[in-house]
């Protein structure tokens, strides 16, 4: 990355930024149909192409080492997590008409607040810096590396112990709820309420005493 | 001109290996099975021991009618094929089959990364089929075809990530240029597990349990037919040339030989992915198919702790020998 000594004018695009716009553009609309889509499984198989798109983005912006760590991380193994929670619980074919969850404009506030701050921030810290595309590629995983691991260790190690601690977390809740539902003495007072085969069994030793 | 060209050409072989190695394969399995069973397999079709019963098949298939469910999620359903199918074509381009620059499809500077990222994609494919067929055999088995990715995918990582470290680079063709005899026995529990767990990813015998024939009929390519359903088996024969192509490359040392590493850099690949192949056919042969909470125990307890092992012991070495 160079700092821009000729001005880098919006009016003559080179091949790669059209590319570029074009490709963004598929991904934001495939972003919008993701959370417009009245079809849930449709929307998890439009987030794959909205990841994808953002890979792509990243591949012409000579990053490839992200990109395809984008591929492997969202689009093989969150969108598959995702799917497969789907599938397990709900994925009908066709409309789902309680897909949505009345706080759209509140959502849509949050979003737009969102990527308002983020827009800020990246023009506000890029303002001024081009990536030269023709030399050397800038994200090779070399390069990559180098400054993940010279310039920005501290934060890498940061967010490796957010993600124990997250992990730690899921471990101690899914044990936890195990242990309530094998254990019947924690939640039976629940369970007596509605389940009715439980009063019989109470009311069993009230007639035995009553025949006595 | 000139490197269009030679684009063009490179293309034109990868795509050329991808239809035939797989049916080469698929022949080579139709052989050694009947063989190993006592039987003689498929002897008529082309004359020769029936060297042209895949292209039959091929026809039979283009000739059956393509039937999409009435209940089906018809665009998804068509999809899916294509999804399962095109990943495997384009890990095809990465995978350096001789010690020049021209024995590559793509020189890919993360190319670790891709292969595996790129796999990954692919059984996406199945589990738009399952869902999409509005069956519930089908929907079961991209359930556990889910199930078995999330759970094999890790070690498959791991192990060649110990690779990696040991190259000290996540290229292909880097990989085979550090390449040492020694790093065989070195890197052997990786090279297991990474095969291992790539079988489970295929969904090969002894791991099929997401298309169990004998309780959901086919899991999620229940509903296929005709071209689509061939397109799926091509999916899986493809999965073995490349699954095997890697491990020979990650493990196996791709062109190096003990003799000919020069000129006869690619007979040693070819032979090596086709012993790997081989092997893979035999245990199809050898093993009974796994429960579904034997295959997860087998890779959450076993695979992920040996890759981790590995990943220690690769570690410990490279920073001794330096």
């Amino acid at each position: 990355m160079t700092l821009a000594q000729a001005p880098h004018g919006f009016l003559s695009p080179t091949g790669v930024e059209i590319a570029f716009l074009l490709v963004g553009l598929v991904t934001f609309g495939a972003a919008l149909v993701t959370v417009t889509t009245r079809q849930l499984v449709h929307a998890a198989l439009w987030l794959v192409v909205t990841l994808g798109g953002l890979a792509v983005e990243y591949l012409l912006l000579t990053a490839e080492f992200i990109a395809w760590v984008q591929v492997l991380i969202y689009v093989g193994s969150v969108v598959v997590l995702l799917l497969f929670g789907l599938m397990l619980t709900r994925a009908p074919i066709g409309r789902s008409p309680d897909a949505d969850s009345g706080n759209r404009w509140a959502a849509l506030t949050v979003a737009v607040a969102a990527a308002a701050a983020l827009v800020w921030v990246v023009v506000d810290a890029f303002r001024t810096t081009w990536i030269d595309l023709d030399g050397p590629a800038a994200g090779s995983t070399k390069v990559t590396g180098a400054s993940l691991f010279q310039n920005w260790v501290l934060p890498f190690e940061a967010l490796s112990v957010l993600l124990l601690a997250a992990l730690v977390g899921a471990i101690v809740l899914s044990r936890k709820a195990k242990a309530e539902t094998s254990s019947p003495p924690v939640n039976s007072q629940a369970t007596t309420e509605s389940s009715p085969s439980v009063p019989d069994a109470r009311k069993i030793p009230a007639e035995q005493e009553g025949a006595r | 001109m000139n490197d269009a060209l030679d684009v063009a050409l490179r293309l034109l072989v990868v795509f050329v290996v991808f239809l035939t190695f797989p049916l080469i394969v698929g022949q080579t399995e139709h052989k050694v099975m009947a063989h190993m069973q006592g039987r003689l397999g498929p002897m008529y079709a082309g004359g020769f021991h029936g060297w042209a019963q895949l292209i039959a098949d091929g026809v039979k298939f283009a000739q059956k009618e393509d039937v999409v469910p009435a209940g089906a999620d018809r665009r998804i359903f068509q999809l899916a094929p294509a999804v399962a199918l095109l990943p495997y074509l384009l890990v095809l381009l990465a995978i350096p089959i001789g010690p020049s620059e021209g024995a590559v499809g793509e020189v890919i500077d993360a190319g670790v990364f891709f292969v595996l990222a790129v796999m990954g994609v692919g059984v996406l494919g199945s589990l738009m089929a399952g869902w999409a067929s509005a069956n519930k055999f089908s929907l079961l088995g991209g359930l556990r075809t889910a199930a078995q990715l999330l759970a094999y995918e890790l070690p498959m990582l791991l192990a060649a990530a110990s690779v990696a470290m040991a190259a000290g680079t996540v290229s292909l063709p880097g990989i085979l240029d550090a390449f040492e005899w020694w790093w065989l026995p070195w890197q052997i529990v990786g090279a297991i597990v990474f095969f291992v767990a790539g079988l489970a990813e295929l969904q090969r015998p002894p791991f099929d349990m997401p298309v169990a024939d004998s309780e959901i009929i086919f899991g999620a390519y229940t509903e296929y037919t005709g071209l689509r359903f061939a397109l799926f088996l091509l999916a899986e024969y493809a999965g073995i040339i490349v699954l095997c192509g890697l491990t020979t490359v990650l493990f196996l040392g791709g062109w190096h030989g003990p003799w000919g590493a020069d000129g006869l850099g690619w007979v040693w690949t070819l032979l090596k992915t086709a012993v790997l192949a081989f092997l893979v056919i035999w245990l199809r042969v050898t093993y009974p198919r796994l429960r579904e909470d034997q295959l997860q125990k087998l890779s959450w307890t076993l695979l992920v702790p040996l890759s981790l092992a590995q990943i220690a012991l690769t570690g410990i070495v490279k920073v001794v020998i330096q």
